[in-house]
């Protein structure tokens, strides 16, 4: 048996702590104790993206992460995108136009891997985004209203520099 | 069912040293956690027996990857994702990058560890079958010392590897492949991401005058762990291998593997597509040989 830990940790840009079990899943830990409810799960076991944080900039499935391997940590999730008053980012505003999302349970996870992807590559081809993406699973849209709206964000942040 | 997440317990080790102190203080009380890629599945399910973890990776000993003289030293937490990267990897390992690339997608790639893929032992793991075709070696530390066995004998049965309850996996060497050598990789799922394999198949060969002077061949899901394809390799080695048929290769692959019917595949289709992929290296190979010549 073992009690709660002292976790501290970077969260979308502020530093926060709360007592948690050092085995508590990541996921767990965002939505339940640090009120962060933007980060879904899915299937819970690593296939489908739904959960998908940036942890110190990469992507990672948070229900795969024992909270413990993030302590000390940057943590990114969905709500971390947006501006402080919740203005929505231009990637998430081209997947609100291109109706990028249905049902909404993979979109946090869609998202963040979108965020990534176009971080580091700001002109993605079909190919590119198909792999930057291949580890988050839709079951409404299909993928192609989500490639549209990536692909879209591209264009108007192009645009903007 | 979910895990009763109190009955389990994670401290972390910052140092490989206080790592061995800990596990040799508490044999077999105290297992390495890396990336968290199979162990964190298994919590999920309800289904991890072992209670107490020590998370390995803020130990900066156990990272990187490295050249040193005629070998590529890999640290048992290099991720996925640093092979991904890795220039020496690209030119000397393709077949170590193409496994890398096929398991999972990027955030399994990101936190999956080389080490943790060696110590789950999976039989049907990517990167195990690329290693021992390569002809790996891999180190093992405790509190009393260090060893390096050959990788080709330390899958002892399923889940059984050889290593004491106090040791450590710390790197993997790999001998540099000739310049010249053909590389020859090929993952059997059900798709391109996210696919756990049916078979995996990984070939390194050299040649001179139109003889193979060097072959390994790893393979996955052909049996209770990685295989090392022993008796094809010999017949590809022992004569001029042109004259080698195909009932010769399917001899060769009855000696070394056994396949078997489960969630993923039946021992059927397992034993054909081997035989198939199999073949299609040796035209492939045929083809580099003579074009080498």
């Amino acid at each position: 048996m073992k009690s709660a830990v002292q976790i501290k940790l970077s969260l979308n840009g502020k530093d926060v702590s709360c007592e948690a079990h050092p085995f508590a899943r990541l996921l767990d830990v965002i939505r339940e104790e640090l009120g962060h409810t933007g980060t879904k799960e899915g299937c819970g076991e690593g296939e489908c993206g739904a959960c998908a944080v940036l942890l110190d900039g990469k992507v990672v499935n948070s229900c795969l992460v024992p909270v413990t391997q993030a302590i000390g940590k940057t943590v990114t999730t969905v709500e971390g995108l947006s501006a402080k008053d919740g203005t929505l980012s231009t990637l998430q505003s081209a997947f609100v136009e291109n109706n990028g999302a249905q049902c909404g349970i993979c979109t946090p996870g869609m998202l963040i891997a979108a965020y990534d992807l176009l971080s580091k590559n700001k002109n993605p081809s079909l190919d590119d985004m198909r792999e930057a993406l291949a580890g988050n699973l839709c079951r409404c849209t299909g993928y192609m209203k989500i490639f549209d709206a990536i692909k879209d964000a591209a264009k108007k942040l192009e645009a903007a520099r | 069912m979910r895990a009763f997440l109190p009955s389990y317990n994670l401290r972390q080790a910052q140092t490989l040293d206080e790592l061995l102190k800990l596990l040799a203080a508490e044999p077999g009380v105290w297992k390495p956690l890396a990336g968290g890629t199979d162990v964190m599945v298994s919590f999920a399910a309800g289904k991890l027996t072992h209670r107490n973890f020590v998370d390995i990776l803020p130990i900066k000993e156990l990272c990187g990857i490295a050249e040193g003289k005629g070998e590529l030293i890999l640290g048992a937490l290099a991720s996925y994702a640093d092979v991904l990267a890795s220039a020496s990897c690209a030119k000397h390992f393709p077949n170590l990058q193409h496994a890398a690339r096929l398991t999972g997608a990027l955030a399994i790639q990101n936190r999956g560890t080389l080490g943790g893929n060696i110590m789950n032992a999976s039989p049907i793991a990517d990167t195990p079958p690329a290693l021992m075709a390569y002809g790996a070696r891999v180190e093992l530390a405790s509190a009393s010392g260090r060893r390096t066995v050959d990788y080709s004998a330390f899958h002892k049965g399923y889940k059984i590897v050889d290593a004491a309850q106090n040791e450590v996996l710390t790197k993997i060497i790999l001998p540099l492949p000739a310049p010249n050598a053909f590389h020859f990789y090929r993952k059997v799922g059900t798709r391109k991401a996210q696919s756990i394999s049916k078979i995996c198949f990984a070939a390194c060969a050299s040649a001179h005058n139109g003889a193979l002077t060097n072959v390994g061949i790893g393979m996955g899901g052909v049996g209770p762990t990685t295989v090392r394809l022993k008796a094809l390799e010999s017949l590809l080695t022992s004569k001029r291998f042109a004259q080698v048929k195909e009932a010769d290769v399917k001899k060769a692959l009855e000696a070394d593997i056994t396949t078997i019917d489960d969630i993923r595949s039946t021992a059927e289709y397992r034993k054909t597509v081997s035989l198939n992929v199999a073949m299609q290296f040796l035209s492939e190979l045929r083809k580099h040989v003579e074009l080498d010549r």
